[in-house]
């Protein structure tokens, strides 16, 4: 990772010192504006080359991408497809029962996440936060971490071991005189092992924001709760809940922004046709029928609805957040 | 649940309390890595009964001797390195460099830059819009499939940003007086100062390139070409779609349990080995993030 940028500018253009650089942006939207702040920092601007090519091309463009949507595609051909066939791909997934199954399932696993991968790393952080030995709860912390830092392959596999009928699991069942359940098979279970390994990657990484907030605290506010006679519970629901209430409502947010783009990588690595009842969910399908199948505009229609709907999800949590409680993520 | 009469009594039994619960989040956090671990070194029938809980039954290494063995995990293991590296350089570059400019209060035109980059936390084109793109650029089985799509994560530009922003503007604006250029201050001035948080960013994507499979799933042909993730994926994929056939497999599924167990093993192997020394990093880096972003 050497320079990737010459050296060596002609050291003319610099200000003279004596006139320090306006910190802030002159409001005057004169046309010479921009030349000026161009010929000033064009190094600077020159520096933004590279990353916003990156945004144009893999992150705007796939954006336009989307009209495929609307528009016949044929592999090979136009990145932007070949002619408008209008609402034909929306409706044909509006009317296709399988599309309605798979949002269920989204609705599901998304709901089932966020009722419990949201509140766990609060208690947890609460619980954390009441430790007095601070190598014990240094060391809890070190320990919860980890499974975050593992590849998403790696926690499928390892929830495969766990739930095989040799598993461990499948042991403990055994104890009490059950029969092997094949759980990687079941549509039943497919939901709850889903949510067991999310909370298991996820629940001590998601402490780590709280922890943050938890210590920015002032002491003092505890010190007058015990002296109006707060016991350790009130203290907890009139001190510290407050205290990360902020942090609370930014990651809520999050969470429901991405309710929809459910764990697509892990259910594609955990479900298996057996499963697709209860498993297979809105990117998982769309994945299939677009680069599986060869379908692209009707893939393509199905995610520019999952995204557009995450964007509405995302801006109204913010919405109710600032109407409630006066503060959202912008 | 507490008395409110004998605060001080609640107190211990809460704390006594909160420690077996603590203790228990430690052990179901740890228990599936040593039964990995455990598995890794069974035997096949030991496994197969079931009996393999925290130790090794049946202690054995040939499971092992079968994945070294194996020309394409060494191949695709090879692969993961030269990925993550590749990935990481490109990364680097464009996050310092975006980051840097994004710094700068003065600049104008500043608040459109930011915009651009944090709208696309919150919109994203989709997965298949992306693999028409990547398809129609011929980017196919190569390395730049992987690399340039993920080479700006607006977290990690953010928590870059907000270092910049926090680092004193004199020690610039004396290098620039100096009549040193942009480049220069960046590379000379900024940079050295900036050691930690390069070094944050560094952990940060190269640990998501190590663990990233489904780019390379999906735009990679060829299994000489995977990196170790989809290998272990597809030993996965294997036994499930097995099992699912049919029950005739018993034996050759049970061997591949094995040979999964031993793959998850050396695939995190480096993660968890790095793990203990670099956790802290991260932590600071989140924060970082967190109290900017």
């Amino acid at each position: 990772m050497s320079s990737s940028t010459t050296s060596a500018p002609p050291p003319g253009i610099q200000e003279p010192p004596s006139a320090p650089p306006p910190r802030r942006r002159t409001r005057s939207p004169s046309p010479t504006g921009w030349r000026r702040a161009l010929r000033k920092d064009w190094q600077l601007y020159s520096l933004a080359v590279l990353p916003l090519l990156f945004f144009l091309v893999f992150r705007y463009l796939p954006m336009l991408g989307n009209v495929i949507a609307f528009r016949r595609f044929e592999p090979g051909g136009s990145v932007f497809g070949e002619y408008w066939v209008g609402l034909r791909y929306v409706e044909m997934f509006l009317s296709d029962p399988t599309f309605w199954q798979v949002f269920r399932n989204t609705l599901w696993i998304g709901g089932l996440t966020l009722v419990f991968c949201f509140p766990i790393p609060i208690v947890l952080a609460l619980l954390l936060n009441e430790v007095r030995r601070r190598s014990l709860k240094r060391f809890v912390q070190s320990v919860s971490y980890l499974p975050h830092f593992l590849s998403i392959v790696i926690v499928a596999g390892i929830t495969m071991q766990m739930l095989a009928t040799d598993g461990p699991v499948n042991h403990v069942l055994g104890w009490f005189g059950h029969d092997p359940v094949r759980f990687i098979q079941e549509p039943d279970w497919f939901r709850t092992i889903y949510v067991g390994s999310e909370i298991w990657q996820t629940a001590g990484w998601g402490t780590i924001l709280y922890l943050a907030a938890l210590t920015t605290i002032d002491e003092d506010l505890y010190e007058a709760a015990r002296i109006d006679g707060a016991n350790r519970w009130r203290q907890i629901w009139h001190v510290t809940l407050p205290g990360i209430r902020p942090t609370m409502i930014t990651l809520l947010i999050l969470n429901i922004g991405t309710f929809l783009a459910v764990g697509f990588e892990k259910v594609l690595l955990l479900y298996n046709p057996l499963t697709y009842p209860t498993a297979d969910v809105i990117s998982t399908y769309l994945y299939r029928t677009g680069v599986e199948s060869n379908s692209f505009s009707y893939a393509a229609a199905i995610g520019l609805f999952e995204a557009v709907i995450g964007l509405v999800l995302i801006t109204s949590a913010n919405q109710l957040s600032r109407r409630t409680v006066g503060t959202g993520l912008w | 649940m507490v008395s409110t009469i004998r605060p001080s009594r609640g107190h211990r039994v809460f704390q006594g309390v909160n420690g077996v619960i603590l203790t228990l989040v430690v052990l179901v956090t740890l228990y599936p890595f040593a039964n990995i671990v455990a598995r890794s070194f069974s035997g096949e029938k030991e496994i197969r009964a079931g009996d393999v809980t925290l130790w090794p039954k049946g202690f054995n290494l040939t499971t092992y001797e079968i994945v070294f063995s194996d020309a394409m995990f060494w191949r695709n293991y090879g692969n993961t390195v030269l990925y993550t590296v590749v990935a990481t350089a490109v990364a680097m570059v464009l996050t310092t460099c975006y980051a840097y400019v994004l710094s700068k209060h003065h600049l104008k035109g500043r608040g459109a830059l930011v915009g651009i980059a944090v709208f696309t936390m919150f919109f994203s084109g989709g997965l298949i819009p992306h693999y028409v793109l990547i398809t129609s650029l011929g980017l196919k089985n190569s390395v730049w499939a992987i690399a340039l799509p993920n080479a700006i994560s607006v977290f990690n530009l953010l928590v870059m940003k907000a270092f910049f922003e926090s680092l004193p503007s004199e020690l610039e604006e004396a290098a620039q007086i100096d009549g040193l250029s942009t480049y220069g201050i960046l590379l000379r001035i900024v940079l050295p100062l900036s050691k930690a948080v390069v070094a944050t960013m560094v952990l940060f994507y190269s640990v998501s390139f190590w663990n990233s499979w489904f780019s390379a799933f999906l735009y990679m042909d060829r299994t000489e070409l995977m990196p170790v993730t989809v290998y272990l994926r597809n030993l996965l994929a294997g036994a499930t779609g097995g099992t699912a056939a049919g029950a005739g497999t018993e034996n050759l599924s049970q061997v591949n349990a094995n040979i999964q167990a031993v793959t998850i093993v050396l695939t995190s192997l480096p993660i968890l080995c790095v793990y203990p020394f670099v956790q802290r990093y991260f932590v600071s880096g989140v924060m970082l993030g967190a109290v900017k972003g």
